[in-house]
């Protein structure tokens, strides 16, 4: 079914994200921490990071184009940058951020660069694996819920036009129809 | 858990205790949004009531505004606004609630540093829910102590005389619940800003094992820092300077961080004339340690700078601080024994008298020096009169620790000298070494009518030996006599505990009603030395009550006394919330000593107008539960809960407002 199929590709998906390393266990805090009373906690804060790094991205860039280098300034950014990431549990992210920490202390203006353009490709795929996985999941908990809608409606429909037809036959029976009648209501008894 | 709180009402408190930690309420401080809202999330996962910001400047806000709103702050380290450990130390030193630092960096140097500064513990990014889980613990571990060394203090009390038992008992049933109520608190507060001031302190949650800043010591200490200079100064170094057996670096690096808050505030009060009540000579050890801890600060300041004596000892007048003095020391409501009583030793008496403006119970020795301490032999009026004149009742305020004669010399020795220590109000509130006792002078200064108490909290915490010992050396003074016409100066022995302060208060009340002095609350006491300084008996008297100067300091019973002066102070203030009234009593006695001991005094004082809160506050109690029932609270910037009553904040602002004088943001 569409729904198991869309079931297992949420799992391997969120299999293969943490296998490879680019999520780790507080990923998965923050999945505990979504519940009913959040139930897109986990989206929220994903979407926050995003918007919130993208600033910082620019920030340090700036910063590593301007000359002389600031580093004490990046070494803030960065900071908060590693602080976020780490949060949310983006893993590779993370590493990168300690990386270019180090190239910073050391004012190593090369290095620096080099480590950032890392830092930016795995926020960058980091971010469209989440993409993808977070959309896949919110599908299956729609497809649960307008397949539970829907089978519902059905069941209901049927278990009242059933007792209609009952209660119909009864009816028919009690004031006299015509023949046709109960053929039609026949038909209909069949046919359900 | 909300319907629970709302039943709480006014037992929300005891509620929440009981349901403790659930619902303990912790402020969250990150510029970081996600780390916010995450951490946020996990705070409220653990069933904490949470308020965030991201701003550290807010945080501070809140947290004056009523520091009894929160049990815990958790801050980030690197903030835009602000430094992470100046936030720490702030909160630390003007509210003393456990702050909890939060980085994404683990270098053992920044760890090291939030130890230094004061910080609980030191967690980091990504924060995991299972530490957060346990982080209550720093707020037991803050209270728990207070509460084991109240009672033993308490039981000191009972010892030395029951003024805490006095206090307790003397007022009035409605009072007395509050009293005790305060008392302990004050006591909590006192333990609390004594033993767990800051982690770097003496480990041991007693309140007798700390450190002991004798007047020595602390001369020792001042030395070494003006040697290096003030802003060169590190507590390595300075320890090495000192040379001194047994004592840790960090020892040194909180007594360093207090005087230099004392300092600060003291040239933020400077103008104010805070009448100290010659610190009754803290007698008592434990007494003096909180003196001296804070009033060391000080008054090292004021000994070895000798800035102390400017501002303050001009406004004083010589007359009968000490002896008023003694009275305050009596008055120690909270039992505290007023150190400033303490037996004078003349010496200090005279040295907080000579110079200091600042308070310098705890360099008495140093004091000795510019004019012979106060406490030194104040053997007879007129030099007590004239250290008086010339210094600030700092020197009391400060009440040097035991050892010192001079600290709390004002509070301590005062056998014979009548110290009327002149400390101004003020120098009561910038001598106090402490933060709190600073601000409680402050605020006493500010609000001579008002009740210095804030600072008479500190002196509360003195405890009660100290105030025997003061009242034995008042009735020394009892000779001398009539030196006190204006106790202005009388030195505030912050150190003193409560009782001094109590005393202190009833005096430096009316006197600085009169002499405008804020800070002369505790020094009122000298009023009180119109009448021969019998300390215990006059302090007792209700000399408080009615014509605060009343209070004489009658050597008698400190028991009496302090019962009395509570009991006086109680009903005098008993409007504005005896313990506000028992707090400035106590507060104006001794701040020199107390910086500690103000620090306690004024968060009993916090604490006290807590329970007068509490029913306030439930309501936002309420609100915030409900908050943080959905994200969107959590998320939201701070939850500001509705204003507490008037009284709440006034005594609240109480406290601070000494604070942004010192404080620096």
């Amino acid at each position: 079914m569409d729904r198991n199929r869309l079931h297992n590709q949420v799992a391997s998906m969120r299999r293969s994200l943490f296998d490879q390393g680019y999520l780790d266990d507080q990923f998965i805090q923050l999945e505990e921490l979504q519940d009913d009373t959040n139930p897109n906690f986990v989206q929220e804060v994903v979407t926050l990071f995003y918007n919130d790094s993208t600033r910082l991205i620019q920030n340090i860039e700036q910063a590593l184009n301007s000359r002389p280098i600031d580093f004490c300034k990046l070494d803030d950014y960065m900071h908060q940058f590693k602080g976020s990431s780490s949060s949310i549990g983006a893993k590779k992210v993370t590493n990168e951020c300690t990386a270019f920490r180090e190239y910073c202390n050391a004012e190593n203006a090369e290095g620096c660069i080099r480590s950032f353009q890392q830092v930016k490709q795995e926020h960058a795929i980091l971010k469209r694996k989440l993409e993808v996985y977070l959309q896949t999941v919110t599908s299956f908990s729609n497809s649960m819920s307008c397949m539970e809608t829907i089978l519902s409606y059905i069941a209901y429909t049927i278990i009242s036009s059933s007792l209609y037809i009952e209660n119909m036959d009864k009816y028919g029976k009690l004031f006299g129809t015509t023949p046709q009648t109960e053929l039609g209501v026949d038909k209909c008894l069949t046919t359900l | 858990m909300t319907m629970e709180e709302k039943m709480g009402g006014s037992n929300r408190e005891d509620e929440a205790l009981d349901r403790f930690p659930v619902g303990m309420r912790v402020l969250a401080v990150d510029d970081d949004p996600i780390c916010l809202k995450v951490l946020g999330t996990l705070l409220l996962k653990c069933q904490y009531q949470v308020t965030t910001t991201n701003q550290a400047i807010s945080a501070l806000k809140m947290l004056r505004e009523n520091r009894n709103r929160y049990d815990l702050v958790i801050s980030d380290v690197n903030m835009p606004d602000m430094d992470g450990f100046k936030l720490l130390e702030l909160v630390g030193l003007e509210m003393d609630l456990p702050v909890i630092m939060l980085s994404a960096h683990s270098d053992t140097k920044l760890v090291m540093k939030g130890i230094t500064h004061g910080a609980c513990d030191y967690l980091l990014k990504p924060v995991r829910i299972e530490e957060l889980k346990n982080i209550w613990q720093h707020v037991v571990r803050r209270k728990k102590p207070d509460s084991k060394d109240r009672v033993n203090a308490l039981n000191q009390d009972k010892a030395s005389g029951g003024i805490g038992e006095a206090v307790q008992t003397s007022t009035s049933s409605s009072d007395q619940k509050f009293n005790k109520k305060r008392k302990d608190q004050n006591e909590d507060e006192e333990d609390d800003g004594e033993d767990n001031e800051h982690e770097n302190d003496d480990p041991s949650t007693q309140k007798k094992p700390r450190v002991v800043w004798s007047v020595e010591l602390h001369r020792k200490f001042v030395a070494a820092v003006n040697h290096l200079g003030l802003d060169k100064a590190v507590p390595k170094k300075i320890l090495d300077l000192m040379n001194v057996e047994g004592l840790t670096r960090e020892n040194v690096a909180s007594h360093l961080q207090k005087y230099r808050l004392y300092l600060k505030r003291l040239s933020s009060v400077a103008t104010q004339q805070a009448n100290m009540v010659a610190a009754l000579g803290g007698k008592d050890p434990s007494y003096l340690r909180m003196g001296s801890l804070d009033g060391f600060g000080d008054f090292r300041t004021l000994t070895g700078s000798g800035r102390l004596s400017s501002a303050s000892l001009s406004s004083y007048q010589p007359s009968g601080m000490f002896g008023r003095l003694n009275s305050s020391a009596a008055l120690n409501l909270r039992g505290i024994s007023s150190g400033v009583i303490q037996q004078g030793h003349p010496q200090t008496l005279s040295n907080s008298i000579n110079g200091l403006g600042k308070i310098q119970p705890v360099g008495l020795p140093a004091n000795q020096n510019q004019n012979g301490t106060l406490f030194q032999g104040i053997p007879t009026s007129i030099e007590l009169n004239q250290l008086l004149q010339n210094k600030s009742a700092n020197h009391f305020g400060e009440l040097n620790p035991v050892n010192n004669p001079n600290v709390s010399g004002v509070a301590t020795n005062f056998p014979d000298a009548r110290m009327t220590v002149g400390s101004s109000s003020s120098s009561l509130s910038t001598p106090s070494g402490s933060p709190l006792l600073l601000q409680a002078n402050t605020q006493q200064a500010q609000r001579s009518g008002a009740f210095g108490n804030q600072s008479s909290l500190d002196v509360a915490s003195l405890n009660q030996e100290s105030f025997d010992m003061g009242v034995h050396g008042f009735s020394n003074f009892a000779d001398n006599g009539g030196c006190h016409e204006n106790w202005q100066n009388t030195v505030q022995l912050s150190s003193f505990p409560s009782n001094s302060l109590s005393t202190c208060e009833a005096f430096s009340h009316e006197q600085l009603h009169t002499n405008n002095l804020q800070e002369s609350i505790s020094w009122r006491s000298s009023h009180l030395n119109d009448n021969p300084i019998d300390l215990s008996a006059s302090m007792a008297n209700a000399g408080l009550e009615d014509s605060r100067g009343d209070m004489q300091c009658q050597i008698s019973p400190s028991n009496n006394v302090i019962h009395n002066i509570d009991y006086a102070a109680k009903q005098q203030w008993g409007e504005n919330s005896s313990f506000a009234g028992a707090d400035s009593l106590v507060a104006g006695a001794p701040y020199v000593q107390h910086l500690e001991a103000g620090k306690l005094a004024f968060n009993t004082k916090l604490r006290s107008n807590e329970d007068i809160l509490f029913e306030q506050r439930k309501p936002q109690n309420e609100f915030s539960q409900n908050n943080f029932e959905t994200l969107d609270v959590i998320s939201s910037p701070m939850i500001k809960p509705e204003q507490y009553n008037e009284t709440g904040m006034m005594e609240g602002e109480l406290g601070y407002d000494a604070f942004p004088l010192g404080s620096c943001i």
